[in-house]
């Protein structure tokens, strides 16, 4: 009767050695008891098996070492068992021997031995299964030390699981019926519920870590009794859902144990068929907001939603029953409601709590888009008034969140359609909201998703705002240029997904994007007005060969305002070489349109940021090639206009820096003069007035090099113009003869061999390939080949 | 010394026989050795039949004024050493003075007599039967036989048995409610009961239920009270928390009880208590006890 006044709790090695002792002692008492029962000596049996019994009494043992000690008894008492039932065959009767073992003074070696004969008694069917087990699972208060207590009902648990009266089973009838079963088995589930949450309770509080840790190596003996109510066979949905379920809920509840709390929850979850839990949604949901608010209720949620949504993936056939029961409804109220309950729930919990529920709805109803929408507004909800969430996890929730559907429906334009999805965005970190606005971009991309209306294009830009202008969150640090760059492409190849073959609707479209491209900052423009730029020019042809409608809201007229606004938006950034490319580029559209009024004003734009913008010598020379190029490809002009602009262009290239450049440029606005097509202007004249200019604009370059280098430069450029005369040579023009390119080549060979001029194989072979094109063309025998017999070589 | 002894020696044997000794029943008592030994059972309104057999040493005679047989009811307090308080005393006359030189065999029989009380082996007081049988002789000393034999009377069923059925406690630190299903018992009955617990604010240990015997002895101010406790059984392991009941389930057939005897013939009484006994983590022992009635039934 006596126990160590103290619970000593101590070092792995002392509980090694007190385990040992107890080991000992269990088999120095089952060799007796051995013995005992060799020679059929019931009472020593007993009073031996008693004393081995007496060792589980011990206060000292860990919950692990006495795990190792109840395991060691448990196989003797299988022996014990057998000569129990053997005991009665030779005439006792299993009552006689149930009353006997009481005998017993201590109470716990009492009810172990009680139990092992309730098990022969069951057996033997000489008393109802039913009263039995009653009477046992009664007897067990006895105990009421948490750890013996628990391990006691554990045996009992085990030793009575296959005597249940369940249906089908053996013992139903006289033995009850799975009524009984089940009464006996919640009894003991939770009784033991009740020892183990006390546990909690017993001991220093400065334990209480390690008490924690020692009860959750027990929670399988507890869980255990949920597991052997799932199996019985007589538990069908109504005794679930009216008995089974209700019961073990309350005693979830009423215990207020976190521990206990999460841990049968997620049992419930797990050992009972998902069919029940899909009938009983309610009564699981309902009893999420009672649990304490410390306990994890968010993974239990997650897991019970995982484990329907797996349900409602497995087979189709189930999904109307998940509409019956209005399982979303019943979720997401559930949802609302843990929120409530749980007001120091972290952010992280409650979002993920959101995500658990859009993962089901995804899977379950996935053409429920307000349901979507539902869930991201009750995040909203809760984010409200947060701003901008910090904490790292929260935000990888939040992205989980925002990941989903868009993975899910693959399309970008589905997402748009949810009023929510912006505002949950919007609380992400700067950084994050951009990664996540690359991931939707990437998304668009990937799939091919075409954006077209202008609906959906203010609403997707408002989605992507934190690439598309400065938002408040900026840091202040730096951003990386590169990273910079590439976001700002990503956002230029989305232009060209805004796409819709009606004008109307392409137009605002590009009106759209254009307006939320313009918030976005002189660094930006440059990024995104280009494309818009050209996709705005893609409208422009498309519309070119139609009759303009009356009743259309779009014209050329307008859509050329546009091009013109939004050039003029980037020459102010500024950004002129571009913004210089994207006039002659709209001047060329206009042109191939016939306005010329129109095509002019882009090329005076063009010059303007030629002569105010454009400084550099070398952007210069691209420029006014450019412009060259442009010009001469542009029909629409009438004599007066052209002779404006070509003369501004000639201008312009006579006033280059360097000699070379200027040269360059000269001969190449000989072509203003001469449009090989049909109906183009053939002013040979002026063409051999440029190239004559040229030439000694060269001439002059050769000076100067040997005034300054004392040496001559290559005679490249003379190579070059002696090719443009062979160019207008053979297209016919007049001025050009062949005593002009027999002078120019007998001045290039002079030059060649001359002691001052640098040698340059470049130049040596560029020249000598010239002259074999002359001689070959020389070979033909049509016109052109007439034409070069007058030549020299 | 054989000699001596010899010449002490009674010159005859005397032995009495029950006529049914083969069939009566037997009690198993504890001798005065500490060993048990069978001993015929009576009740009381029996008969007391049996013969008494007188055999002279060979060679010897007995001269006698005459052979008596008495049956006795006594009552021994060892206390009081030596005093007998007979409370039944029968004598039949089995010879007229004469002399015995043959084995003789006198039968005998008390018819329905009055025992009104059984037999107890005690602490400090004993009662017990026997017959004795008596040769008295003129200048020696009376030959004197004894035969024990043990009585034990049935009582019928209780008409009223209520049960004990109690709140107790300690102000703000235990309050506990107990039941016991019967306040009178037969030897062989069981204790069914629960014990339900109010309020606990000490740390239990674990909780015991005793079977205690006291025995008082002569009256007045020379009462001598004797209480053993017979019976320990742990009906409760650990600590409980409010709102806990703990069955009781105690089998009284192993434990070597009697009735409840009160003031028998004004010399003892025999009285039976549960004690229910917590203990503390502190072994502070916390107990309430209840007297119960024990009945010995049919």
């Amino acid at each position: 009767m006596q126990q160590p006044a103290q619970e000593v709790m101590s070092t792995a090695e002392e509980q090694e050695k007190w385990l040992a002792d107890a080991v000992a002692l269990v088999q120095h008492n089952a060799f007796f008891m051995h013995r005992a029962l060799d020679a059929n000596n019931l009472r020593d049996a007993l009073k031996y098996s008693a004393q081995m019994l007496s060792e589980l009494r011990t206060s000292k043992l860990s919950p692990q070492k006495y795990y190792e000690l109840y395991m060691r008894t448990f196989d003797e008492l299988r022996m014990l068992e057998v000569f129990f039932k053997e005991e009665s065959k030779r005439g006792r009767t299993n009552a006689d021997l149930y009353e006997l073992v009481q005998h017993a003074g201590n109470i716990l070696p009492r009810l172990y031995l009680l139990c092992t004969v309730g098990s022969v008694y069951i057996k033997s069917k000489e008393a109802p299964a039913k009263d039995v087990l009653k009477d046992l699972v009664e007897m067990s208060r006895g105990v009421q030390h948490p750890i013996r207590g628990l391990f006691l009902r554990s045996y009992l648990s085990q030793i009575s699981r296959d005597k249940l009266p369940d249906v089908g089973s053996e013992f139903e009838g006289e033995g009850g019926n799975v009524m009984d079963a089940v009464e006996f088995v919640l009894q003991n589930f939770t009784e033991m519920n009740k020892l183990w949450v006390r546990m909690q309770h017993q001991g220093p509080a400065r334990e209480k870590e390690k008490r924690e840790k020692e009860r959750s190596e027990l929670r399988e003996l507890v869980g255990k009794n949920l597991h052997v109510l799932s199996q019985l066979e007589g538990v069908d949905l109504e005794m679930y859902k009216e008995v089974v379920l209700p019961r073990v809920l309350e005693q979830v509840v009423n215990c207020k144990d976190e521990l206990a709390q999460y841990y049968l929850m997620d049992c419930i979850i797990q050992v009972f068929p998902d069919d029940f839990h899909l009938q009983t949604l309610e009564t699981l949901l309902a009893a999420c907001p009672q649990l304490q608010s410390t306990v994890d209720i968010k993974t239990v949620m997650s897991q019970l939603m995982e484990r329907l949504s797996n349900y409602a993936a497995s087979s189709p056939e189930v999904l109307p029953e998940f509409l019956q029961v209005e399982a979303f409804t019943k979720l997401s109220n559930a949802v609302v409601k843990v929120i409530e309950a749980q007001p120091d729930m972290p952010l992280v919990g409650a979002v993920s709590l959101h995500v658990a529920l859009l993962t089901f709805i995804l899977r379950v109803h996935i053409d429920r888009l307000d349901y979507v929408d539902q869930v991201l507004g009750g995040c909203v909800k809760k984010l409200e008034g947060k701003g901008k969430v910090k904490d790292n996890k929260a935000t990888k929730q939040l992205v989980a969140l925002l990941t989903a559907p868009l993975e899910k429906y693959n399309d970008v334009v589905t997402m748009l359609k949810l009023a929510n999805y912006s505002k949950v965005m919007a609380h992400l970190d700067y950084e994050t909201n951009k990664v996540m606005a690359t991931v939707i971009i990437q998304s668009i991309m990937k799939n091919g998703t075409y954006i077209t209306t202008a609906d959906k294009v203010d609403a997707l830009f408002e989605l992507l705002r934190e690439l598309i202008k400065d938002g408040e969150g900026l840091p202040a640090e730096e951003v990386d240029e590169e990273d910079f760059k590439e976001e700002q492409n990503l956002v230029a190849r989305l232009v060209h997904m805004l796409v819709n073959p009606d004008p109307d609707e392409m137009f605002k479209i590009l009106t759209t994007a254009r307006k939320h491209f313009r918030q976005g900052g002189p660094r930006r423009l440059e990024y995104t007005l280009a494309p818009l730029v050209f996709s705005a020019s893609k409208l422009v042809r498309s519309l070119q060969g139609r009759e303009a409608s009356e009743d259309s809201p779009v014209s050329l007229e307008k859509i050329f305002q546009f091009l013109h606004k939004t050039v003029e938006d980037l020459s102010m950034v500024p950004a002129p070489e571009l913004a210089l490319r994207l006039y002659l580029q709209c001047a060329e559209a206009a042109s191939d349109c016939n306005m010329e009024p129109v095509a002019y004003e882009f090329f005076t734009q063009a010059f303007v940021i030629y002569e105010e913008e454009i400084a550099d010598s070398k952007a210069q020379v691209t420029a006014i090639h450019l412009i060259i190029g442009t010009l001469q490809r542009t029909q629409v002009f009438g004599v007066e206009n052209r002779d404006t602009l070509t003369h501004k262009a000639t201008g312009y290239s006579a006033k280059l820096l360097k000699k070379p450049d200027q040269c360059r440029a000269v001969f190449a606005c000989s072509h203003l003069f001469w449009v090989d097509d049909e109906g183009g202007v053939k002013d040979g004249e002026r063409v051999l007035l440029c190239l004559k200019r040229a030439l000694r604009i060269a001439n002059a370059a050769q000076q100067m090099s040997s005034a300054t280098r004392g040496s001559n430069g290559p005679i490249t450029l003379f190579v070059e113009i002696l090719n443009k005369y062979l160019y207008y040579y053979e297209k016919g023009n007049p001025q050009v003869t062949s005593n002009v390119i027999q002078g120019l080549l007998e001045l290039i060979q002079t030059e060649m061999q001359s002691e001052n001029t640098v040698q340059d194989p470049g130049v040596d072979a560029f020249f000598a390939s010239t002259i074999r094109y002359i001689q070959y063309q020389k070979l033909k025998t049509d016109e052109v080949g007439e034409r070069y017999a007058a030549i020299q070589t | 010394m054989n000699y001596l002894i010899g010449a002490f020696k009674p010159p005859c044997t005397v032995t009495v026989e029950f006529n049914d000794a083969e069939t009566r029943k037997q009690a198993n008592i504890k001798k005065e050795n500490g060993q048990m030994a069978p001993v015929p059972l009576f009740q009381s309104q029996e008969s007391v039949v049996g013969e008494v057999r007188i055999e002279p040493l060979p060679g010897k005679k007995v001269e006698h004024m005459g052979v008596k047989i008495e049956l006795l009811g006594q009552i021994e307090l060892y206390f009081d050493r030596g005093s007998f308080y007979d409370f039944t005393s029968l004598v039949r006359e089995l010879d007229v003075p004469g002399e015995i030189v043959d084995r003789k065999i006198y039968p005998f029989e008390f018819s329905t007599v009055e025992m009104p009380y059984e037999s107890y082996n005690g602490v400090n007081v004993r009662l017990r039967y026997i017959l004795k049988v008596t040769i008295s002789r003129s200048y020696a000393t009376n030959i004197v036989e004894y035969k024990d034999f043990w009585v034990r009377n049935f009582s019928p069923p209780p008409e009223i048995n209520n049960s004990i059925k109690m709140e107790v406690g300690i102000e703000d630190c235990l309050h506990i409610e107990f039941e016991y299903s019967k306040s009178k018992y037969h030897l062989k009955d069981v204790i069914i009961g629960k014990i339900y617990f109010l309020l606990v604010r000490i740390k239990i240990k674990h909780m015991e239920l005793e079977i205690r015997r006291r025995e008082s002895t002569g009256s007045g101010p020379n009462t001598y009270n004797e209480t053993e406790t017979l019976a320990k059984y742990e009906i409760m392991d650990g600590a409980p928390v409010r709102g806990e009941s703990i069955p009781i389930r105690l089998f009284l057939s192993p434990y070597d009880l009697t009735p409840t005897y009160r003031n028998i013939n004004n010399k003892f009484s025999v009285k039976y208590y549960l004690n229910l006994v917590l203990v503390d983590e502190e072994d502070r022992r916390y107990f309430k006890q209840q007297e119960i009635t024990m009945l010995r039934i049919d």
